[in-house]
């Protein structure tokens, strides 16, 4: 049976920090071969989650098994099978790029004839070549995050985790990023991406959880939660706030779905409305929808 | 290999064993510290030979105008042996202080290190392992100064270097558990005030502590450091006795009791 087990398989997990549950008795299971999104506000237990399952994190209850091997006790090898990029830089500012992949084939267990080619390859990944022998601290931000990714794909490994990839870096490094993401996806690697970017997960991921207050709340593909979650259609309707505050009363007294939407209130499954629909504007549900009315928050 | 295949294959599991310590996770390691030591060398090199030379030089030739001997043993045979200890001490404990926290907290290399096939024990004996070594080496430093002002050079010597790794590894698993339990990295002033500063002057590096009041000759045998200074002297002075196997049962002992204490506190706070 081992064609159909999963890459990453989560049971009754839950994790406290003092009086703080960050993991609140979470499922999980990420079959091989996809680009799973783990969608979240901030807060929901994303980090703690990816941390588990390095075991840099233990959990207090529930099974945790990552690429068929048991946490904690076999972590070791399940680190050997798979990369890590974490959210923040923790980079070897003193080394260079090349120096730091070096260090990290060996690592990995790369065998020595095949050190120098994975280094090339992974600067290839990172588009350094020309920067390989700079002191990381000279390298720019955008430069540097994609080191952390080529160095979390030195082995190439069977999967990756990629804890919210592309946070604070500006358009452009992130599209670069997701090219690259892209390009993992297709040669079949399995990667588990945390992120609280609706459009990152709506571009990337396969399957979709939405995470919050530690624990799944909705998963499928992006299309399966926005038709569960916010319908078809979205109807935005623009006013003075004594209207919206009328409408929102309304919607909530005829038990219509909708959020607050900037300067609009947006009624969600806007096509089951008909006759009864407000002057508006009609467009298609999109992930931020479904992802507002499942968490109740709002996403910067 | 399609995607299908890979993805047919990725959740096998690999008959691969793995055990504790393993030469890959401490050479890992270890070759960080190797280049940034490459690139750092002479500043490192300075500081770990010019102190334990200035000590040399201001108790050697300063005070050894009006101490000839202690002993049987000419003063500058006694200090440039005892000072072996010093320069052991402080190329020791503090990189094993500073250079944990730094990495620890400010860098975050431990983070990226434990994400990879690398355990907390393996991280800590690694760089324990890589300190020791090079006090062992910088240990030298002191007898080469000495030479300089009429230490003669003996066979025994050649144990030095061992004498100062084991030494070495007391004070670096110790300072790797002054960074573990430290709350800040000015906590470390308290800890060379009041822990490595006293230990310095009380163990018989340039006076004999029999010179010393009952009580503070007592807590002196307790100092792991006046087992190193003993110990030094006695094979660099080829003055052998059974004493000597004490000194040295007690160096290892408070090495591994050091190296497993930096191990079970600095798990406790990488792993939450």
């Amino acid at each position: 049976m081992d064609e159909v087990r999963a890459s990453i398989e989560l049971r009754g997990v839950v994790k406290r920090f003092g009086a703080i549950t960050a993991v609140d008795g979470l499922d999980l299971v990420v079959p091989p071969g996809v680009c799973f999104g783990l969608l979240g506000p901030n807060g929901a237990g994303k980090s703690t989650t990816m941390r588990m399952l390095t075991a840099q994190t233990l959990a207090d209850q529930g099974t945790i098994e990552v690429l068929g091997y048991t946490l904690p006790g076999e972590s070791k090898q399940a680190r050997m099978a798979m990369g890590v990029v974490p959210q923040l830089d923790n980079l070897d500012v003193e080394l260079t790029a090349r120096q730091i992949l070096d260090v990290f084939a060996y690592l990995y267990r790369v065998p020595r004839s095949e050190r120098g080619a994975a280094v090339e390859r992974a600067l290839d990944i990172a588009n350094l070549r020309p920067r390989a022998d700079t002191i990381v601290r000279e390298l720019s931000g955008g430069m540097r995050r994609r080191l952390l990714v080529a160095r979390g794909l030195i082995h190439r490994p069977q999967m990756v985790l990629l804890d919210e990839p592309t946070v604070g870096l500006d358009p452009q490094v992130r599209q670069e990023l997701w090219t690259l993401i892209d390009g993992l996806r297709a040669d079949g690697v399995t990667v588990l991406m945390s992120t609280h970017y609706i459009e990152e997960a709506e571009r990337l991921a396969d399957t979709v959880a939405v995470m919050s207050a530690g624990r799944i709340i909705a998963e499928g593909t992006p299309s399966e939660l926005v038709s569960t979650h916010a319908g078809r259609e979205v109807l935005e309707v623009y006013g003075p706030p004594a209207e919206l505050a009328a409408l929102e009363a309304r919607a909530t007294e005829r038990g219509w779905p909708f959020r607050r939407s900037g300067p609009a209130v947006a009624l969600l499954e806007a096509e089951r409305l008909n006759g009864d629909a407000p002057e508006g504007v009609r467009r298609p549900a999109n992930l931020e929808d479904a992802f507002v009315a499942l968490t109740g928050q709002d996403i910067e | 290999m399609t995607a299908m295949e890979q993805s047919a294959k990725a959740p096998v599991r690999r008959g691969r064993r793995v055990h504790r310590l393993e030469p890959a996770a401490l050479g890992g390691v270890m070759m960080r510290d190797v280049v940034l030591f490459k690139r750092y060398w002479k500043a490192t090199t300075f500081s770990s030979v010019v102190q334990p030379t200035i000590y040399l030089l201001a108790f050697g030739l300063g005070f050894g105008s009006l101490v000839k001997t202690v002993g049987t043993v000419k003063y500058v045979e006694y200090v440039a042996t005892g000072v072996v200890a010093t320069a052991v001490l402080f190329s020791s404990a503090f990189p094993g202080m500073f250079n944990t926290f730094i990495r620890w907290k400010f860098q975050r290399t431990y983070d990226a290190l434990l994400a990879a096939p690398v355990d907390v024990e393996e991280l800590v004996t690694a760089e324990i392992l890589w300190i020791s070594i090079r006090a062992g080496v910088y240990g030298l430093a002191p007898l080469f100064v000495g030479f300089a002002f009429g230490l003669d050079p003996t066979w025994g010597m050649l144990l030095v270097p061992f004498i100062g790794f084991i030494t070495g590894v007391g004070f670096a698993g110790f300072g790797v558990l002054i960074a573990a339990v430290a709350k800040t990295i000015d906590n470390f002033n308290y800890v060379t005030s009041a822990v490595l500063t006293p230990m310095f002057l009380v163990a018989g590096t340039f006076f004999p502590i029999s010179s010393l009041p009952p009580v503070l000759r007592t807590i002196a045998k307790f100092n792991p450091l006046y087992h190193c200074v003993q110990l030094v002297r006695d094979v660099s002075l080829s003055i052998y006795d059974s004493a000597d196997l004490v000194h040295l049962a007690v160096l290892v002992a408070f090495a591994l009791l050091m190296w497993r204490l930096a191990i079970w506190q600095l798990q406790a706070r990488l792993i939450d």
